[in-house]
């Protein structure tokens, strides 16, 4: 047999189709009958904010390489304008089926079920034209700034992913010119404005842009109105942090925040419909090419669908069979952190199992007197975040407090200026990120001096230190004190704070300095136990997988016989079903109620199987640009807890998609199988360990047995 | 159970070192934080004589941090030595005043033999692996940034040590400012320290056989302790590992050996120094193992405090090798053994005896015994000149294990034993002394003149003497049926100035031995 040489690009698949397949398979949930209807209201919402995201950041960086006349070709040998070309025409495919469902599916079904959406404003009855007109006068119209362009005023800013009304104007009493007017539909008022309900239905309602296009000639008393429409534009979000020119990290962000709306218009959308001559103004004026035009059917920016599931008085539409977040047996109510993990090592699976634990795992530091320090890595936190108010109270009860905070978290900038500055009033050591380096890594240091000495207590995750996403995102997090991960852990925090590396790690790896390499090593550890005839078995579950290096390792390993399993929730450049491969490597993505993030490894090795979860997915990104950390998991009961997350989720039939040699993203054929839904399957085993938990904690009283049989 | 946080903290020529110990009778010394920041602190001194103003002050960060550091951990005792590059800074005295007065931090300078001595006992501490290494022919290679200390050990004692000016950091300055290329540093490496070794081989080494090296460093030992650069066992490797991290350089240059040995890239350099360096010693000494036990000076700095704090038993007899050292030395410069073994014996009995006179402790007794030991070495350069010759010849000869005070006392009570002796009005004056070492010097000397006196024939009439504390004399009683007139004639000379100390007339009686 000849050896393949998986080098080849045709073995690789384009990082933002992939992308694009990952959101379709979000869309397939809004599509599936399934789902209940409200649920399928926010995958469709969730499509059109990743979407969002996706035409910022990376559309943006394929434009600008373009524009910079870069010529490298990708994993997949795609140069950039090939690339764009081709997320062009998936993108516009896709929009076209969130409209689709949209119109055809999820509004006739509303209707159905006593929501009613008056698509236009023309469509509304007389009475609820005076309601809305009523509105207008009250609530919208003093929030409003209308704008026209003529030769003494220029053309206004259009910020980014604002919706905006554009209209063709003409002066009543002046000459037959045609002049360009937009008004900002004003996002501080809500998307959806409720309407008094007819006698049938349970809500009526209709969208903000509707009721300011109705009142439009209000705005422009001495104008006719010629035509308008709603357009939105995007514009390149992912600015290049000049790190090592910048004096003070944290003006230079201030800064960009400022200038990000500035940034090239890279997509805009219209209305289906609108007028020749207006479209061509705004074209002509934001430089915008026809390919980037998306004419919507429908109302533009469906994230307001987030708005309409939390209406209330539909909750029989809404997915009420994920429960928790539960109990968890190894940390009792009001029990001392500490003891229990001195108990034994503590794995927790978010959301199912409860983040109290680590919110109160730093309360309690705050106030323990034995506690000298506290040490966190902090990436995005929610607003009015309990662990950065537990911090500043760590601080002020004289500890030593050293946080660093990632100021580079895209999108989260703003938030995390904010409260750092408030850390540092409080006393806190606040380092404000690495030159050069995002810190991806989830770490929690806590040193105690005890009776027989200091010992460590360490947290490590998978997911960020944010009780708010810790409810929608599945992930991982470690509780120890054994020595010698709070020894690393004592190192990680010294490098963050710019000594030098530790002379050693015992437990951690970390990147970007050592990870790679501990992937690349346990891959080709199964490589060679294969070759040898001992077997070989790779689980990984994580995110994304584009790193090249790690892809072609994989490749080598199944090619030896290594059984490869993934599970991977978005871009995946790997393919399957290759020559020399064939089934040894298989692909599932699990997209369901809950964001899938976390990331778990398992490797065989000959029979001494190593459990290992991470910050890090396996992306270039993660692996060479980012502070991560892979910590492995050791104690038998906690392995048992990893594989059985893993084996569930490989036995999903219902949420899982299984990537085909073709390139696509297939359902699971349920015959034979029986249904499994993972995260439920997650759910209900929480909840029975809690209630069997609960049972321990109230056996205060004696339950005499009444009958015998 | 009780135990104490204790800080060492480590001023050295490249790079300012923390570490963190809990220190227990019970659990003994235990590492919990190693806190490091590289900062070229020797590069300066060893070019322009002092430290830049900015350096200074990056220094006197990183220390303020330290104390921060020192605060969290509940630290309750400290100790910071500085070593060769603020040692031989023009101005430490003010160095080290700006330190304490903005950090709070006080820092003392090590000498060089005391330094070394520290790292040796931290090596010594590493128990079952320094005591078999030891079993061969081993040289300890201390690779500091000014200097390199070669030690030898003959069987489990440690004989001679050496100090050579080829610090890693002062051989790349050197390379630098020949401007060679980083391709000729070999070459030229191996024709520095060559010339150096060859003087080694011949006056020190001479044909003892030495098959381990231990080696002190922090680069060298760093690449060898990783996890997958060592051999079977961790921090162990032969000469193959440098043959390798040669070839890893001269086909990957300084970048491939990095992410070849897993180290940072910018240390690669000193490396590479360090390794040329040590294949080149290895040679000259036919070594074949290199052990890195991984000891830095901050492991020395906790023992030490954990001994004198009698935390930890020590595992050696540290004083066995000071005394070899001196023994050696004695030998080298052809001092008579028999007579320095009757010197020993008569002064050691002397200062038993008198323990309520004088009030010294054991550690003084040692100072006596190397005096003892080292009484006639100058003569070796002149008989006349003795006295002045002894003491130079000491102060430049380096006896692992004493501090540099420690030295000055033996050099001075040697001195003294020949010549008339300055008392502190006129000692003080051009010497750096302070009233205690002053005192010491005087009662040794007192002591020494006495057993000198004694055994003035040198014929060791007096080995045998008892001596007895009585009624305000000290009566030294001497079993020999030998003509003891010259002792006699000149002890009064001798015994006025042991008067003039302690206030108590020594005399001699003889008791001559029936059937003898």
């Amino acid at each position: 047999m000849c050896e393949v040489n998986y080098d080849d690009p045709g073995f690789y698949t384009n990082r933002e189709l992939s992308w694009l397949l990952f959101n379709k398979r979000v869309l397939s949930e809004a599509r599936d009958k399934g789902n209940l209807l409200f649920e399928r209201l926010k995958f469709l919402s969730i499509t059109a904010s990743n979407l969002d995201e996706f035409f910022m950041v990376r559309v943006a960086s394929l434009k600008d390489m373009v524009n910079a006349g870069y010529k490298k070709p990708d994993i997949a040998g795609m140069l950039p304008e090939e690339q764009l070309r081709e997320v062009n025409a998936a993108t516009h495919e896709l929009v076209d089926q969130q409209y689709g469902i949209y119109n055809r599916s999820l509004l006739p079904q509303l209707l159905q079920n006593g929501l009613r959406v008056v698509e236009r404003h023309e469509k509304l009855s007389p009475r609820e034209a005076d309601f809305v007109d009523k509105f207008y006068e009250e609530n919208v119209y003093p929030v409003l700034t209308p704008m026209a362009v003529d030769s003494s005023r220029p053309f206004p800013l259009i910020r980014n992913k604002s919706l905006n009304i554009g209209a063709l104007v003409r002066k009543k009493d002046g000459d037959k010119k045609l002049e360009f007017a937009t008004v900002q539909v004003p996002s501080v008022l809500p998307r959806i404005v409720r309407m008094p309900a007819g006698r049938e239905e349970r809500e009526a309602v209709i969208l903000l842009e509707e009721i300011i296009e109705r009142n439009i000639h209000k705005l422009f008393l001495s104008y006719d109105i010629v035509c308008s429409c709603p357009f939105r534009i995007m514009r390149n979000a992912d600015f290049v942090l000049e790190e090592d020119e910048s004096e003070d990290l944290l003006k230079e962000i201030e800064k960009q925040l400022k200038k990000r709306q500035w940034g090239q218009a890279i997509r805009l959308e219209v209305e289906e419909g609108i007028d020749k001559r207006l479209l061509n103004i705004i074209k002509t004026e934001l430089s915008i090419g026809d390919e980037d035009i998306y004419r919507i059917d429908g109302p533009l920016d469906l994230t307001f669908l987030m708005r309409m599931y939390g209406l209330f008085g539909f909750d029989h539409l809404k997915e009420k069979g994920y429960t928790g977040p539960w109990q968890v047996p190894a940390f009792p109510p009001d029990c001392d952190i500490f003891e229990q993990i001195r108990k034994e090592d503590i794995l927790l699976h978010h959301p199912y199992e409860t983040f109290a634990p680590v919110v109160d795992f730093i309360r309690q530091a705050a106030r323990d007197e034995n506690v000298l320090a506290i040490k966190q890595t902090l990436y995005r936190v929610s607003g009015n975040s309990p662990i950065i108010a537990a911090l500043a109270q760590a601080a002020e009860n004289g500890k030593q407090v050293s946080v660093l905070v990632e100021l580079k978290a895209r999108f989260d900038e703003e938030n995390n200026i904010v409260w750092a500055k408030m850390l540092e009033k409080a006393g806190c050591h606040v380092i404000y990120g690495l030159l050069g380096l995002k810190t991806h890594s989830k770490i929690t240091l806590v040193v105690r001096r005890e009776e027989d000495g200091i010992r460590r207590y360490v947290h490590l995750g998978t997911g960020n230190y944010n009780d708010a996403t810790a409810k929608l995102y599945t992930d991982v997090g470690l509780f120890t004190c054994a020595p010698s991960i709070g020894e690393d852990a004592t190192a990680v925090f010294n490098m963050l704070s710019g000594y030098s590396e530790p002379l050693s790690w015992n437990k951690l790896s970390l990147a970007p300095l050592w990870l790679k390499d501990r992937f690349l090593y346990l891959i080709k550890r199964e490589r060679k136990n294969a070759a040898a005839g001992r077997g070989g078995h790779i689980i990984a579950k994580v995110n994304s997988l584009c790193d090249k290096d790690i892809i072609r390792e994989l490749y080598e390993a199944a090619s030896k016989g290594v059984k490869v399993e993934l599970i991977v929730r978005g871009i995946c450049c790997l393919k399957t079903g290759l020559p020399g491969i064939g089934d040894n490597i298989t692909v599932r993505s699990i997209v369901g109620n809950y964001l899938e993030h976390c990331r778990i490894f398992y490797f065989e090795n000959d029979g001494k199987p190593e459990y290992y979860c991470a910050s890090a997915d396996w992306m270039p990104r993660n692996l060479e640009r980012r502070v991560e950390i892979l910590f492995p998991v050791e104690t038998p009961k906690l392995q048992e807890k990893l594989m059985d997350i893993l084996s569930t989720q490989l036995q999903d039939t219902v949420k899982a998609h299984i990537l085909t040699a073709a390139g696509t993203y297939e359902k699971v054929d349920k015959r034979g199988k029986g249904i499994v839904n993972a995260q439920l399957e997650f759910c209900s085993k929480a909840a029975q360990a809690a209630r069997a938990g609960e049972k321990v904690v109230s056996q205060r009283t004696f339950i005499p047995e009444t009958h015998h049989e | 159970m009780s135990f104490k946080m204790f800080a060492a903290i480590d001023a050295g020529s490249y790079e300012l070192a923390m570490k963190i110990f809990q220190v227990s009778k019970a659990g003994g010394v235990k590492e919990i934080d190693h806190i490091r920041h590289g900062i070229d602190m020797g590069t300066e001194t060893y070019s322009t004589g002092k430290l830049s103003p900015p350096r200074v002050d990056e220094l006197c960060r990183i220390l303020g941090e330290f104390s921060d550091i020192m605060k969290a951990y509940r630290v309750s005792d400290y100790v910071a030595y500085g070593t060769s590059a603020i040692r031989e800074s023009e101005n430490t005295a003010i160095l080290l005043n700006q330190i304490e007065v903005r950090t709070g931090i006080h820092i003392e300078v090590l000498s060089n033999s005391e330094q070394r001595f520290l790292d040796y006992k931290s090596i010594a501490l590493q128990g079952e692996g320094f005591r078999k290494i030891i079993e061969n022919g081993t040289a300890i290679v201390d690779i500091g940034g000014g200097s390199i200390q070669i030690s030898l050990f003959d069987k489990d004692t440690l004989v001679s040590t050496q100090n050579m000016r080829l610090g890693v950091l002062r051989l790349r300055e050197r390379l630098q400012h020949m401007e060679a290329s980083v391709g000729k540093y070999e070459i030229l490496i191996d024709e520095l320290v060559d010339s150096q070794m060859a003087v080694y081989k011949k006056l020190y080494l001479k044909d003892r056989e030495i098959k381990n090296i231990i080696v002190v460093d922090d680069y060298i030992s760093v690449l060898l302790r990783k996890k997958k650069n060592g051999g079977e066992m961790r921090g162990y490797a032969g000469k193959e590992l440098i043959d390798r991290v040669e070839k890893s350089y001269q086909t990957k240059g300084l970048s491939g050996l990095a992410k070849d040995f897993d180290m940072p890239e910018e240390s690669m350099l000193m490396v590479y120094i360090s390794f040329v360096m040590l294949r080149r010693i290895m040679e000259t000494m036919g070594a074949e193992l290199i052990w890195a036990p991984g000891v830095t000076l901050c492991d020395g700095i906790v023992y030490e405090y954990a001994e004198k704090n009698k935390m930890i038993t020590p595992a050696h007899n540290f004083e066995q090798d000071i005394i070899a050292c001196a023994q050696n030395i004695s030998k080298r410069y052809r001092g008579s053994k028999k007579r320095s073994e009757t010197l020993e014996q008569i002064a050691l009995r002397i200062f038993d005896s008198t323990r309520k006179l004088h009030g010294l402790e054991k550690r003084e007794r040692l100072l006596l015994q190397l005096s003892t030991i080292l009484h006639d070495c100058g003569k070796y350069i002149s008989m006349a000149n003795l006295g002045e010759c002894s003491y130079s010849i000491i102060m430049a000869t380096e006896i692992i294990g004493l501090s540099h005070r420690e030295r000055e006392v033996v050099a001075n009570v040697v001195k003294y034993n020949h010549l008339d002796f300055d008392y502190y009005e006129e000692m003080g004056r051009y010497r750096d002394l302070d009233r205690e070492s002053y005192l010491v010097i005087a009662k040794l000397t007192a002591i020494l003149r006495l057993a000198n006196g004694l055994d003035r024939s040198h014929k060791q009439k007096f080995k045998d003497v008892r001596i007895t504390l009585k009624e305000g004399r000290l009566v030294i009683t001497v079993d020999t049926n030998e003509d003891i007139t010259l002792e006699k004639g000149l002890f009064d000379g001798r015994a006025a100035f042991f008067q003039e100390v302690y206030n108590v007339r020594p005399v001699i009686r003889q008791r001559r031995v029936i059937g003898g």
